[in-house]
């Protein structure tokens, strides 16, 4: 039969994927990319798919165990203000892999690009994510592991770079008492 | 040929009971097959759509109980579109017309209306048992006119359907004459049912043995329940959610301890923590225990509870339990025979269950021959030693989470792995594949898997010859699905002979055309070629060089049906 390159195109997931025919490596590391499998903290900037992480029926469990065997415990949603929206949003935390995934989550929600590069080079970006903790302090996003992240944060705001003005970005919680003013 | 009298060859026959042994004596000679389908009254039928139910009912007269399925196994993933078919209507319809005095009826996969319930609940006065798994279509209402009009209702059992709740009493519409309820289960609906008619009826069905229950039974109903019924056998919980300093807990703990005849507990579909140790008295006796939908349990209460079931031979669980947890399995449930493990997030758990868990279950329950196994990876070793430990395997079911992944310690595909498994297990039925795989697995699988009836391949393959070495192998095929597999129409039209020695093939995202769809269908009359064409574009002309993306054909004697949507053609 004739095949293009090694012909594995044809497993290749249709979800929007550049024509380009891949070799087996290389399908593999997109299949994986789509997936999200060991690349959270990678530059987010090759997710042209809508649905990420959805192959159709995969994995194969069946749809009535899909709805039902969620842990309603699990799901960890939290309220997310950007400032000059006129309404807030919820998002699930325990549906992201990580923080780069959360990042463009928040981008779709708000239209609001640059979520993305801000998590990498906080004193660039226009808008900067920070968010409530446990105790009631208002964190940096991105400075802890995600897990622990996760667990501690009560809800997020998106905060205009502008507002920070003034105030040189440095990681590690230096930011703190600044941000709990400008959050009163 | 007959040196018996008709009446002594009924008698011999009253002791056959498989399908496969009757449909056997039915063929042996004229005389047999008239005796037989006289005779027969269970009859299986795997495709809705290989016969009409007219033919059915003229062939079995004498008919009682029919098991139905309908839809293609891939449509529980959602890749069978709605509407597709599987109605349960034409069969009511024209069972209801005859005089057959149904009294069983086990539905698989099918669209079910509450009208067609509601004419099968006037149309059998003996009407006795309805079981519907996987089902969709009908609502409380339906199951209110099963309630009302069965008499002699023995079992209702529902098994993970999608069922609209009208917030009707359904439950409430057993009569007080109705007291022959041995199996109960409405685990999968979703709204409340009236507590007080629940345990009215609890009350008055003393050959109750089965009884499982839907989310809405809060604890204190449940211990006045299995007071009533210290009779149960098997028991599906709904909510248990207490307090441990509560009465409600003591009093349930003490009605537990009278529940000796439990073997089979389910459910668990709210869970509080540290909750469980009020069930631990009956674990000692549990052959069966299903809590692959108590997803509020956690790893390590699921061991603790394990440690107590040293009898277990079915355990349903999800992945939560962990590589370590398997390990107690193994040590505990030494008469296990059968395993599922299901994945218990969307990406599933990242403590979850990887190759060393199957191996240790491998070596700790010889006995085991059905396996659903989810898990984060696999290797080629690991899967040889299992091979080695359990040959005993019919159902060999293994889903790699991530599609596609090789042997994580050698880079390698699977082939080996599954084939040591084929080689091994030869009384294997039933195999699904996951993985990297390359044609050398069909090879393996052509080869050694002799008694295999349905195999299930996804993302694997590297060209026709896969695809050949099955069909041309496997005599005793059945069922074939595929899915984003490098097979196309050489794979396809090869052995074209072969697809009416089974029930159906299943092929999407895979390399077959237009084209050779339209000529197979042509080769054999007696089989349905369907192709799904979900564009919605208005000019769907069909061009035989067009990928096809999902086809479905079935062998039939009921011809082109008639209830097929507009995206299905029927080639």
């Amino acid at each position: 039969m004739e095949k293009e390159g090694l012909g594995l195109e044809i497993t290749e997931l249709r979800l929007g994927l550049p024509e380009s025919v891949v070799n087996k490596n290389e399908k593999k590391r997109v299949f994986s990319e789509i997936e999200g499998v060991g690349d959270e903290n990678s530059s987010s900037g090759d997710r042209k798919m809508e649905k990420k992480n959805e192959v159709v029926g995969w994995p194969p469990v069946c749809s009535y165990r899909k709805k039902n065997s969620i842990n309603e415990a699990s799901k960890m949603y939290v309220k997310v203000s950007m400032d000059g929206a006129p309404f807030l949003r919820k998002i699930d935390l325990a549906m992201h892999k990580g923080y780069s995934d959360l990042a463009f989550a928040l981008e779709k929600l708000f239209g609001c690009y640059g979520m993305v590069e801000s998590l990498k080079n906080a004193d660039n970006s226009e808008q900067v994510p920070i968010y409530e903790d446990k105790d009631g302090d208002w964190m940096l996003v991105g400075d802890v592991p995600w897990e622990m992240f996760i667990e501690s944060c009560k809800r997020l705001r998106i905060m205009k770079r502008s507002d920070a003005k003034g105030f040189g970005l440095q990681p590690k919680g230096s930011l703190k008492g600044f941000i709990e003013s400008v959050a009163k | 040929m007959n040196y018996f009298p008709d009446e002594v060859i009924e008698h011999i026959f009253d002791y056959v009971v498989s399908h496969r042994d009757r449909n056997a004596l039915s063929l042996v000679c004229k005389s047999w097959y008239r005796i037989e389908r006289f005779t027969r009254q269970r009859v299986f039928i795997g495709n809705c759509y290989s016969i009409t139910p007219e033919r059915l009912i003229q062939r079995f007269p004498g008919l009682k109980s029919l098991t139905l399925k309908g839809k293609p196994h891939f449509a529980d993933f959602s890749l069978v579109p709605y509407d597709w078919g599987g109605f349960l209507c034409p069969w009511i319809e024209a069972l209801a017309k005859s005089r057959v005095g149904l009294e069983e009826l086990r539905l698989k996969r099918m669209v079910v209306s509450d009208e067609s319930l509601e004419l099968l609940s006037r149309s059998f006065t003996h009407f006795k048992s309805l079981v519907l798994v996987s089902c969709e279509g009908f609502t409380t209402d339906g199951l209110a006119a099963i309630a009302a009009n069965c008499r002699f209702l023995r079992e209702l059992d529902l098994q993970e359907n999608e069922v609209e709740d009208h917030k009707g009493q359904w439950l409430s519409c057993f009569p007080d004459s109705c007291t022959s309820l041995v199996s109960l289960n409405f685990a999968c609906l979703k709204g409340e049912v009236s507590l007080g008619a629940l345990e009215r009826l609890v009350a008055r069905s003393p050959n109750l043995k089965s009884l499982k229950l839907n989310r809405s039974v809060p604890l204190d109903a449940l211990q006045r329940i299995m007071m009533r019924a210290p009779q149960l056998a098997d028991l599906g919980i709904g909510s248990f959610v207490h307090d441990p300093d509560s009465e409600a807990y003591i009093r349930l703990k003490n009605t537990i301890l009278k529940c000796k005849s439990i073997t089979s507990l389910s459910g668990f579909l709210e869970v509080a923590p540290h909750c469980l140790a009020a069930i631990y008295p009956i674990c000692p006796n549990l052959t069966s225990l299903n809590l692959s939908y108590a997803a509020g349990i956690q790893g390590s209460e699921l061991i603790k509870l394990i440690r107590h079931c040293g009898k277990l031979q079915r355990l349903w669980i999800m992945d939560c339990i962990g590589d370590k947890g398997l390990g107690v399995v193994a040590m505990t449930c030494k008469d296990l025979q059968e395993l599922r493990v299901f994945p218990s997030a969307p990406y599933g758990n990242p403590a979850a269950v990887t190759e060393k868990g199957l191996v240790a279950i491998s070596m700790g329950c010889p006995k085991l021959h059905s396996l659903l196994y989810f898990c984060h990876q696999m290797t080629n070793a690991a899967l040889i030693t299992v091979a080695k430990n359990c040959p005993n395997f019919i159902r060999f079911r293994l889903c790699i989470l991530e599609a596609l992944k090789p042997d994580p310690d050698t880079l390698e595909p699977l082939d080996e792995g599954f084939g040591a498994i084929v080689q091994s297990c030869r009384r294997l039925r039933r195999l699904s594949l996951s993985g990297q795989l390359t044609d050398q697995v069909f090879l393996y699988i052509g080869m050694y898997a002799e008694q295999l009836e349905m195999l299930s391949i996804a993302f694997a393959g590297e060209s026709d010859k896969g695809m050949l070495y099955v069909l041309n192998g496997c005599k005793k095929l059945r069922k074939l699905e595929i899915r984003d597999c490098p097979f196309g129409n050489m794979a396809l039209l090869t052995d074209v002979g072969k697809y009416e020695t089974m029930r159906s093939l299943w092929m999407s995202s895979c390399e077959v055309t237009v084209g050779a769809c339209k000529l197979l269908a042509k080769k054999m009359p007696r089989l349905n070629v369907e192709i799904f064409n979900e564009n919605e574009q208005e000019d769907c002309s069909l061009e035989d060089g067009q990928r096809v993306e999902k086809m479905y054909l079935y062998r039939t004697l009921a011809g082109k049906r008639k209830d097929a949507p507009e995206y299905v053609w029927t080639l």
